[in-house]
This record gives structure tokens, C-alpha cells and sequence, in this order.
């Protein structure tokens, strides 16, 4: 499990429109990947590449490569909903099927795809909830609908729910911009913990955040309102944030944006 | 910036802030408006409870008797009391539901083609505008339309399963309409969730996004069949009104409910017939506010209790 992901001069549109340009980067397998820059620099729109749910936007496309264990995604022949399968995802905003229960939302990924043992389904899902640091708190609630939850709840709900169908890599775009700072500890801890066994690429406003959790940092960046992101740099954490290359980078991170 | 914000409200003079708020001409204002808005509401429930008064109180009664609930009009006069509705009864329960048999699941897929695959597309513009004009489509002009290709074309006899078919035209843009509001109030969100754990577009759809919206579009099928329940025009063209029973929309007239209240409407002067009238027309309103019970009941258990 957890695999490299190599992407090479990957140009992204909404329809005419250009809004991520030739970015290349490897993403290392078993690390935490963090994504920073400023609203509109494309970070979450070249996230969603990455598991080909960009192209769920009418008129969107994709140029270049990315690379997943050898295989480029956007090959011909490539199935979308295959690849979704290993390159999973969590959102910013927590979306719990509302007419599920908690079981069942963290069952679906397995049940929708066709498994209906039900002993290994209740293994799965015990394992996820305790992966995502949440099963102590629902164990004795699992029949309840999961929109009951606490926002923080949700949103590990979703992550267990994204875990149990037991993908190569994980993508979390904003994860907890919509949570408290208590909510969000807990997803960080959780964070920590999940790249032990998957790749985890997550997006995020908060740069104590990327700082806090992630291994490398990417930075990205408009060349002005209008033009299509850049990615600036990337590079180990800890240089980025003590020691960037890149003077935009360095502006940004200190806070003299703009 | 606070001081020269709060220099520049008018009301800022160094005196204490007055938050008690309502000037009179407000006040009054905002009465006038609630006055008038209860006063809209009142008047719009005047004809709702008039003709639910002297339905129920002119036809009450004859509800009382288990015949009407168990016998038809065979043999009975107008002149005669006697009788039930059990022939009009069946009669609209089969042909509406049969109806609904047809036109749900055209409606619903079709509802799901225009939100969830067509969007943006040319197809799904013209299927959006002829289902504009379905809507138009007055039940008389409908019934016309399935005489001309089920009778004067294809040569079948008037029969309960051709005013079915009537129905489904004037059924069909109500539900598909309906279905479609409640598909595109399923957040997107839900779809990518579904799609990022790997689930095929027609599962996400089939399991994720129609059971969300189940609730709203079993109530746009109840809206429907409350429709349909109601429409004459088909019934007098299409089948002719039998007092007898017959539960076979194939084969021979059917009485119904509306073409009952249609047969005895020409002798009111007469009580039994009046009475008869009133009381088909409760039994009328009955039948669709039971099948909306039940609809609501059956959405109520297919979807996870919020608390």
C-alpha cells in the first residue's frame, strides 16, 4: 500500500479557461503532502486531478501526466472509477450520506462496490472508525444516521469512510476549514497517523497546519487575477518554511502577501 | 477606522444609543403588512373549507353504510336508493394506478436523464420544453389524442387501460417535474462523495442521490396521482360509465369516481341521486388523502430516523 505519484507539465481547464499550468512534482509514498498558497491559485482544483474527479465538471480537462505506480491516469483505457478506488478523497466540507447510518456510511464504499459479508463488513468498518479516531465515540451509536454527529465527528466519519475502502492515497482538500480548533487537533493527531500506511496530499489555508502535519510543502501561486496557478516550489517542510528559495514563497509565508 | 465610522452614523450625536428600535410609522407599517398577509392566507382557505364542509356534511352519511363500500350501482336507478361505490372505487384506484405504473418510471428516469447526464445538452433542452408543453396540455386534448391512436388507429374498444394511458400524459410532466426539483437539491457533494470512494455514476445515482431525494419525489407522485384521480375528460371519451363491477381495464367499461359523480349529477333534484353525487366526491377526496397517508408513511420508513 501507498504508492509514489509523478506528475509532469499537467495543464488543468475549465474549459477555455486555464487554471493550474505546468506543474510538475513526485509526491512520496507513506508522507504527508501539503498544498498551500492563496484563494484561486488552482491548489484544490489540481488536488481533485489527482484522482481524475476534476473531469466530474462539465467542460473541464486535463493535460500531461500523473504518474501512479507506472500507470498515467489520464492513458486511454483508464477508468475514472478505477482510479477513484485507489486515490481516495475528503472534502472540506463533511458530506455523510444523510440517509445513512454511521455503519453504513463508512460501509458504503465496500457495499456499493458489491461486498455483502457481513462479518467482514463489521470488521471494516470497527477498523476504519478506530483509524479514524472515532469509533470509541460511536460505538454504541452505530445505528444512528451520521449526520448526528459533531462537525469534527463528520468529517472522521468521512475519513473512515474514505479509509475503509483501503485506497494507495488519500486526498484532503480543506479538511478542516469547516471544524473547531479541538475538531481539527483531532484531525491532524489522525492525520499523523494514516500516513503510517497511506499517502496522504492535503490542501490547506492554516500554514501552522501544513507546517504541523506535513512532510513537503508545495506552494502555489497566481501570476496575476486572471492567469492560470503556478506551482512556485516544493520542497521538505522545514526548508520551505525556514528557508524558501523562491521570494514569493517566503512573502507569503510571513504574511506579506499581496 | 472604528471612531470615524462611528462619527459618520447619523444617529451618533455622544448620546446613549436608542436600540428600542420601531419608529410608529414603522410599526405600523409592519402591522398593516402582517394584517394584510393573515388577512391573504384566510381568504385563500375560504373555498378550501367551504367545499370540504359541504362535501363532508352532504355526504357523509351514506359513507356510513358498508353497501357503499361493498356494492355497485348495478340495477339502481336514479330514483332508487341503494347501492355503493365499490364499482367507482376500483374502477379509479385500477386505472390511476395503472397509471402510475407507466408514467412513474418514465417520469423518474427521465427526471434523472435531465439532472444527472443531459444537463447543458441540446437533447435535454428539447425534452425540457416538450415536458413544458406536456404540462399545457389540457386532459380533454390528452383523452382526444389516445382516441385518435388507440381507438380510430390501432381499433381497440373503449377501454379503463386507454384512459390510463390519457393519464400518464397528465401525470407524467407533474412527477417528472417534481422529481427533477428534488434531484437537483442533492448536493453535489454527495455525488463526489460517492464517486471518490470509487462508485460507478449510475450506482452513486441509483443508491446515493435518488434515495435522498426519495421523500420529495414520492410526494411529486402523490401530486400526480392526485391529478390524474380527479380527471373526466379521459373517462367520458375513453370508457364508458358501467354500474356493474369490473376490475378488468382490458375489457368492457369501468365505472369511476368522477363519471359516477358525472351520471347522477343531471337528476340532483332527486335526493338519492344527489346524495349519491356528494358522497362519491367525499369518497373521492378520501381515496387521495389515504393514498398520501400511505405514500408518506412508506417515504417515512425507507429513510433513516434523524434522531
Amino acid at each position: 500500500m501507498a504508492k509514489r505519484i509523478e506528475v509532469s507539465g499537467l495543464n488543468v481547464y475549465y474549459g477555455d479557461f486555464k487554471a493550474v499550468e505546468d506543474v510538475s512534482m513526485t509526491i512520496e509514498p507513506r508522507s504527508v503532502t501539503a498544498f498551500i498558497g492563496p484563494s484561486g491559485c488552482g491548489k484544490s482544483t489540481y488536488l481533485r486531478t489527482l484522482n481524475r474527479m476534476h473531469e466530474v465538471i462539465p467542460g473541464a480537462r486535463v493535460e500531461g501526466k500523473v504518474v501512479l505506480d507506472d500507470q498515467d491516469l489520464y492513458a486511454p483505457g483508464i477508468d475514472p472509477v478505477a482510479v477513484r478506488r485507489v486515490v481516495g478523497m475528503v472534502f472540506q466540507r463533511p458530506n455523510p450520506f444523510p440517509t445513512m447510518s454511521i455503519f453504513d456510511n463508512v460501509a458504503s464504499g465496500l457495499r456499493l462496490n458489491g461486498v455483502k459479508d457481513r462479518k467482514k463488513l463489521a470488521e471494516v468498518v470497527e477498523a476504519s472508525l478506530k483509524g479514524a479516531n472515532l469509533w470509541n465515540e460511536v460505538k454504541d451509536r452505530l445505528d444512528k444516521p451520521g449526520a448526528g454527529l459533531s462537525g469534527g465527528q463528520q468529517q472522521r466519519l468521512c475519513i473512515a469512510r474514505a479509509i475503509a475502502v483501503e485506497p494507495e492515497v488519500i486526498l484532503m482538500d480543506e479538511p478542516c476549514s469547516a471544524l473547531d480548533p479541538i475538531s481539527t487537533l483531532a484531525i491532524e493527531d489522525l492525520i499523523e497517523k494514516l500516513k503510517d500506511r497511506f499517502t496522504v496530499v492535503i490542501v490547506t489555508h492554516n500554514m501552522q497546519q501544513a507546517a504541523r502535519v506535513s512532510d513537503q510543502t508545495a506552494f502555489f501561486n497566481l501570476a496575476a487575477t486572471g492567469k492560470p496557478g503556478r506551482l512556485i516550489e516544493m520542497g521538505p517542510t522545514k526548508q520551505i518554511f525556514s528557508n524558501p528559495n523562491e521570494k514569493a514563497t517566503e512573502d507569503y509565508i510571513t504574511g506579506r502577501f499581496g | 477606522m472604528t471612531t470615524t465610522l462611528a462619527a459618520n452614523r447619523p444617529a451618533y450625536d455622544g448620546k446613549a444609543l436608542d436600540l428600542t428600535g420601531k419608529s410608529g410609522a414603522r410599526a405600523f407599517r409592519n402591522t398593516l403588512a402582517t394584517v394584510l398577509i393573515v388577512l391573504c392566507f384566510l381568504i385563500a382557505l375560504v373555498p378550501l373549507l367551504w367545499i370540504l364542509w359541504t362535501v363532508v356534511s352532504k355526504g357523509y352519511h351514506l359513507l356510513l353504510d358498508a353497501n357503499w363500500w361493498s356494492q355497485s350501482q348495478r340495477g339502481i336507478t336514479v330514483r332508487r336508493v341503494g347501492g355503493g361505490a365499490y364499482h367507482a372505487i376500483m374502477g379509479t384506484l385500477i386505472m390511476s394506478l395503472l397509471c402510475a405504473l407507466i408514467a412513474v418510471p418514465i417520469a423518474v428516469m427521465g427526471a434523472v436523464y435531465l439532472v444527472e447526464y443531459g444537463k447543458g445538452t441540446k437533447a435535454a433542452k428539447v425534452v425540457s420544453f416538450m415536458i413544458d408543453i406536456l404540462t399545457g396540455v389540457p386532459s380533454i386534448v390528452a383523452a382526444l389524442f389516445v382516441y385518435a391512436v388507440w381507438i380510430t388507429v390501432l381499433g381497440f374498444n373503449r377501454v379503463g387501460f386507454a384512459v390510463s394511458l390519457a393519464l400518464v400524459l397528465l401525470m407524467l410532466p407533474v412527477v417528472l417535474r417534481s422529481t427533477e426539483e428534488m434531484l437537483k437539491l442533492v448536493p453535489d457533494e454527495l455525488r463526489e462523495a460517492a464517486y471518490a470512494l470509487g462508485v460507478p455514476k449510475w450506482k452513486t445515482i441509483l443508491k446515493i442521490v435518488v434515495p435522498t431525494a426519495f421523500g420529495g419525489i414520492i410526494t411529486g407522485v402523490m401530486l400526480g396521482l392526485a391529478r390524474v384521480m380527479g380527471e373526466t375528460a379521459p373517462l367520458l371519451i375513453l370508457v364508458g360509465y358501467s354500474k356493474n363491477i369490473n376490475t378488468n381495464p382490458f375489457d368492457g367499461f369501468m365505472g369511476a369516481l368522477p363519471t359516477m359523480i358525472n351520471q347522477d349529477r343531471t337528476e340532483l333534484a332527486l335526493q338519492p341521486a344527489a346524495d349519491r353525487v356528494w358522497a362519491a366526491a367525499l369518497t373521492l377526496i378520501l381515496l387521495v388523502l389515504l393514498l398520501n397517508i400511505l405514500a408518506r408513511t412508506i417515504a417515512r420508513f425507507s429513510t433513516i430516523k434523524s434522531k
